[in-house]
């Protein structure tokens, strides 16, 4: 049951991951693939975590974390720079 | 064992640090340092003293790098001894006269600091016993002597004259190890111990003409012989201590003392006498004649300087035993009177504040005692009586006389010897004349008056050392000049007296022609003086260097320009377009088939798409790259990608590294982008374009098909051993992370240098740089008002402790599972460069130091230290341990060195990333005008 579970999810996930590529290169402005890139980062942790659970295995969860963190920071980042210009002030 | 040896030219070296950290609590600290550093140095010599005069040999020898057959051998016999006392005795004087020489604006700490390399490499070239260890110190005196001599780094004169003597040096050094290489090869050995022994097999051999050129050529542009002598006057632009050590004991003795050391072995054939003699001969004539007609106090001294050497280097060229005691002897007086003369020259120098002997006239009322000294050093430069010049000159005369009766054209050698010998008095007669007497001081800068005491101590050292060796040479200087003639001739002495009367005969004869001649050229001095005025610059051989530089220059900037025209897309396609030339030569030659034999993988869905979401990002980003952001936000995308791809085949900790540095890498473009145009232009026409991106296409198509043949064929790798040896020989079972820390850590070392260097030097470019960036945004809206929106700037504080945990959870994990210093440090950065982000500059540095210097500096510390630890129990460096410790709650724990040197990686890397993200965001000059006004009014 869960197996057939996680890999619906996966299914999911993919053709959410392939969506948002689609709205990250189309924009059409930029905070359109700022928020893409940000969602990217949402996906790419559900399909770690997936991972995690189909293998039974922590080891995928730090890189989870790790995205969850410098994803944070990188959306930071490009949305200082669209505001301010200069993202260290 | 002893390693007393060793310690000697290691004391000073390390002492050289020492010395420059000293200086920040007060001038006069380098100053004691650097002298007890030398005192130091020269009480580890002393034990191994006794044994070179009782015609013993100390070797003393520690592998270095035995694959490279290196050793850290040194030996000490006479002529080391010798050499070495004069080192450290001369350098004691010097380090005390420039204490008073040195005015209020120089910094001592670097003055007495590059002395101490200087010295410790000097000591390195005299006790060396491997050849290839000789020239690495040789070369390391050629790198102090061009530091000490740019010591007034502002003066142009300085920092030409540097260059030159380094130029000149260094490529004599560059010949010299040819040299030594073929020496090597022909011998069989680099250990001097062997090769001395060998004179007659080096001798007969083929190669022995073109190895001993080389070596010469090392020799004769580090000792100022003719051609190459013209460095030396520039050099004088040094501070006058630095002269008075450099060329009386030191950095152009390093020249005859090649000469000593290996004249057993190359002296004695036709070659030798006529390359060695011709140039020692033509350099005694030449440094004589231009001292006498030098202006400038110290120039004089530099050519007299040059001439001398040329005479020792004659002597040598002879080729007889009794030739190189003499040799030896001179060495010896010349670096005891020349030192003290430069010194006096210094003292005049300093209290006249001019050095032309056209202006400086009349001292001896100013300063009787000064020159008093000058005129004993003087007399002894110019071989009168009672003074140790007399003495080797005598015994130089003697060799040429018997030179003048055994061959035919002898007497136009004792000729030449005999106008050099004028020429000596002539010009030592002026030094002593022209400052202290004739006349009246002409317009003198400043009223002279006696130097300290302590300034003309060191003066009167060496005067009565002068004296003491003139009158009674046999119960002073004997025993040493024959432990140094030993040294330099590997064989039974010859007999010789070093009375000061040996009867009448030519060598007398010539001495007095010489005194009475010198007295006459100068009485004649007038019309000399302007017949060379008439020829200056007729033979300048600063012109010819200038010129070869100048072509040489020219041409490799030709050859450079010819291959680098500045164009990136051209230098690429040069490079696709070899290596798809290469690779297809392999492909069709090869005749195997594109696919191995290997069964492939089963592929899964989200893995298929994920590679075909890369190739579309990947051609998205091709079409979208002159939008620069959005190229970079695609680029971010890409970067997590490729990490999902790493978890995927089993590497988390490439993942993880690859995330992090993806978001460090997005800020710093970011932060460069601000202050460039967010277009690209397109710079190729489209016929070009249609090219590269055939070759381009030609070029991936190429590599992957390169790929895929070897990812189906098995393959073996070296995994397998780090695989097997990672838990038993480095304690843990990330086998990366040991890999890092343990089997490579040398690398990683290395690594982390370069890191730091890296993040000091762009901290060095940008602390001063201010640009003003554009003060609308791409579409021409002004920037947001809000600095730091408060919701964000509490959002990202509450975070800081929670990446912090992250950071320390993932380094201390990392020896058994995915982490470690590096990732640790990037995710710490990241943290903080947050805060930097969202609170802003001032704030964060109101809670956090600004100055990370110390942080990368303890990390390469904790680095390094960590592998010297492992010398320390008798293993090879960074040799890591581990052991198993109980902690009351936590239970078993394992605790290893290597986390240790992870530390070090960890704080190099969080104070490199930092230095150089905050000092980029910091460039920001006048961008921001608003900003300012509406802080105050908040």
């Amino acid at each position: 049951m869960l197996n057939l579970a996680v890999i619906i999810a996966f299914g999911l996930v993919s053709a959410a991951l392939a969506l948002t590529f689609w709205r990250l290169l189309r924009g059409p402005d930029q905070p359109d693939r700022i928020l893409a890139l940000d969602t990217l980062y949402v996906n790419a942790i559900a399909l770690l975590v997936l991972l995690g659970i189909h293998l039974n295995s922590s080891l995928y969860f730090e890189a989870a974390l790790l995205i969850a963190m410098m994803g944070f920071v990188g959306t930071v980042a490009l949305c200082k720079y669209l505001l301010r210009g200069d993202i260290i002030e | 064992m002893n390693m007393n040896l060793l310690f000697v030219a290691l004391i000073p070296l390390m002492g050289a640090a020492l010395t420059a950290w000293v200086s920040r609590f007060g001038r006069m600290g380098s100053a004691w340092t650097a002298g007890g550093v030398t005192l130091l140095a020269l009480l580890c010599l002393l034990p191994s003293a006794a044994a070179p005069f009782d015609g013993e040999v100390i070797v003393q020898r520690w592998p270095w790098i035995p694959g490279a057959g290196l050793d850290l051998a040194f030996r000490l016999d006479g002529l080391g001894l010798l050499f070495a006392l004069m080192i450290l005795g001369i350098g004691l004087l010097v380090i005390l006269y420039a204490r008073y020489y040195l005015s209020e604006h120089d910094c001592m700490g670097r003055f007495y600091a590059y002395l101490l390399l200087f010295m410790g490499s000097m000591l390195g070239i005299v006790l060396a016993e491997n050849l290839i260890l000789l020239l690495i110190f040789w070369e390391m005196t050629s790198l102090s002597s061009f530091l000490l001599i740019s010591y007034w780094r502002g003066r142009e004169d300085a920092r030409t004259g540097a260059r030159m003597a380094l130029t000149v040096t260094g490529l004599g050094g560059l010949a010299m190890l040819g040299g030594f290489l073929l020496l090597g090869e022909i011998a069989g050995s680099y250990d001097l111990s062997v090769i001395l022994t060998m004179g007659d097999v080096i001798r007969a051999h083929p190669l022995y003409t073109p190895m001993l050129v080389l070596i010469l050529l090392g020799a004769f542009t580090k000792s100022a012989q003719f051609p190459f002598h013209f460095w030396l006057p520039h050099a004088m632009a040094a501070p006058t201590p630095v002269s008075a050590y450099l060329h009386s004991a030191t950095l152009v003795k390093a020249g005859v003392f090649l000469l000593a050391r290996l004249f057993p072995v190359l002296s004695g054939t036709p070659e030798w006498s006529w390359l060695v003699g011709g140039a020692g001969l033509t350099t005694l004539l030449i440094g004589a004649w231009f001292a006498l007609f030098k202006h400038d106090l110290k120039g004089l001294l530099a050519y007299s300087t040059i001439s001398h050497l040329g005479l020792i280097t004659l002597l040598f060229g002879i080729g007889t035993p009794l030739a190189a005691v003499a040799g030896v002897f001179h060495i010896i007086n010349h670096a005891t009177f020349k030192a003290s003369l430069f010194m006096a020259a210094g003292i005049i120098d300093h209290e006249c504040g001019t050095r032309d002997m056209r202006r400086v006239n009349g001292l001896w009322r100013f300063m009787p005692y000064t020159g008093t000294l000058a005129m004993v050093a003087a007399a002894s430069m110019a071989g009168v009586p009672l003074f140790n010049g007399f003495l080797s000159k005598e015994m130089f005369f003697a060799e040429t006389a018997t030179f003048f009766e055994e061959h035919a054209w002898g007497w136009l050698l004792a000729l030449a010897v005999v106008i050099a010998g004028m020429l000596a008095v002539a010009y030592s007669l002026r030094f002593i004349h022209d400052v202290f007497f004739n006349g009246e001081p002409v317009d003198l800068p400043r009223t002279p008056h006696e130097p300290p005491f302590w300034m003309k101590a060191p003066v009167a050292v060496l005067v009565a050392i002068c004296l003491l060796v003139g009158t009674l040479p046999a119960y002073t200087v004997a025993p040493l000049l024959q432990a140094a003639s030993a040294g330099v001739l590997q064989a039974p002495l010859p007999g010789y007296d070093l009375a000061i009367w040996h009867g009448l005969g030519l060598p007398v004869l010539m001495s007095i022609l010489a005194l009475t001649g010198g007295l006459l050229i100068y009485a004649a001095r007038r019309p000399l003086f302007a017949l060379a005025a008439r020829l200056e610059g007729r033979l300048d051989a600063r012109a010819i260097y200038d010129w070869a530089l100048g072509r040489t220059l020219d041409f490799a900037g030709a050859v450079t320009r010819r291959l680098d025209t500045g164009s990136l897309q051209r230098m690429l396609l040069f490079f696709m377009l070899s290596a798809l030339t290469l690779g297809a030569i392999g492909f069709i030659g090869g005749g195997s088939s594109l696919t191995g034999p290997r069964v492939l993988l089963p592929v899964d869905g989200v893995s298929i798409l994920i590679a075909l979401v890369l190739v579309a990002v990947a051609i998205g980003t091709l079409i979208l790259h002159r939008q620069r952001l959005t190229a970079l936000i695609v680029m971010g995308a890409l970067g997590l990608l490729i990490a999902l791809i790493f978890v995927k085949f089993s590497a988390p900790d490439l993942a993880l590294t690859q995330l992090t540095v993806e978001v460090v890498t997005i800020v710093l473009l970011l932060l460069a982008l601000y202050f460039l145009p967010q277009q690209s232009p397109a710079e190729s026409s489209r016929a070009r374009r249609i090219r590269d991106l055939g070759v381009a296409t030609l070029a991936g198509g190429g590599t992957a098909a390169l790929t895929w043949a070897i990812l189906s064929r098995p393959f073996d790798s070296i995994s397998g051993y780090f695989l097997a040896n990672s838990v038993p020989g480095g304690g843990g079972a990330n086998v990366v992370n040991v890999i890092l820390v343990d089997f490579r850590g040398f690398d990683t070392l290395g690594e982390i240098t370069v890191l730091a260097l890296a993040g000091l030097g762009i901290y060095a470019m940008l602390r001063e740089l201010r640009l003003p960036g554009p003060t609308h945004d791409d579409a021409g809206r002004p920037w947001n008002w809000d600095a730091h929106p408060t919701i964000m700037a509490a959002l990202a504080r509450l975070l800081l402790p929670l990446a912090l945990l992250v950071s320390v959870f993932i380094f201390l994990r990392g020896h058994n599972l995915p982490g470690g210093g590096f990732i640790a440090g990037l995710v710490t950065a990241v943290a903080l460069i947050m805060q930097y982000l969202t609170n802003g500059v001032e704030w964060t540095h109101r809670r956090l130091s600004h100055d990370l210097h110390p942080l990368i500096g303890w990390g390469l510390l904790i680095g390094t230290l960590t592998g010297l630890a492992s010398l320390i129990f008798g293993y090879p460096f960074l040799t890591s341990t581990f052991t198993h410790v109980h902690w009351p709650v936590v239970g078993e724990f394992e605790l290893a060195s290597a986390i240790a040197f992870d530390l070090g990686v960890y704080l190099v890397v969080v104070g490199a990333t930092l230095l150089i993200l905050v000092h980029l965001g910091l460039m920001h000059g006048a961008s921001h005008p608003k900003q300012g006004i509406q802080q105050e009014s908040r």
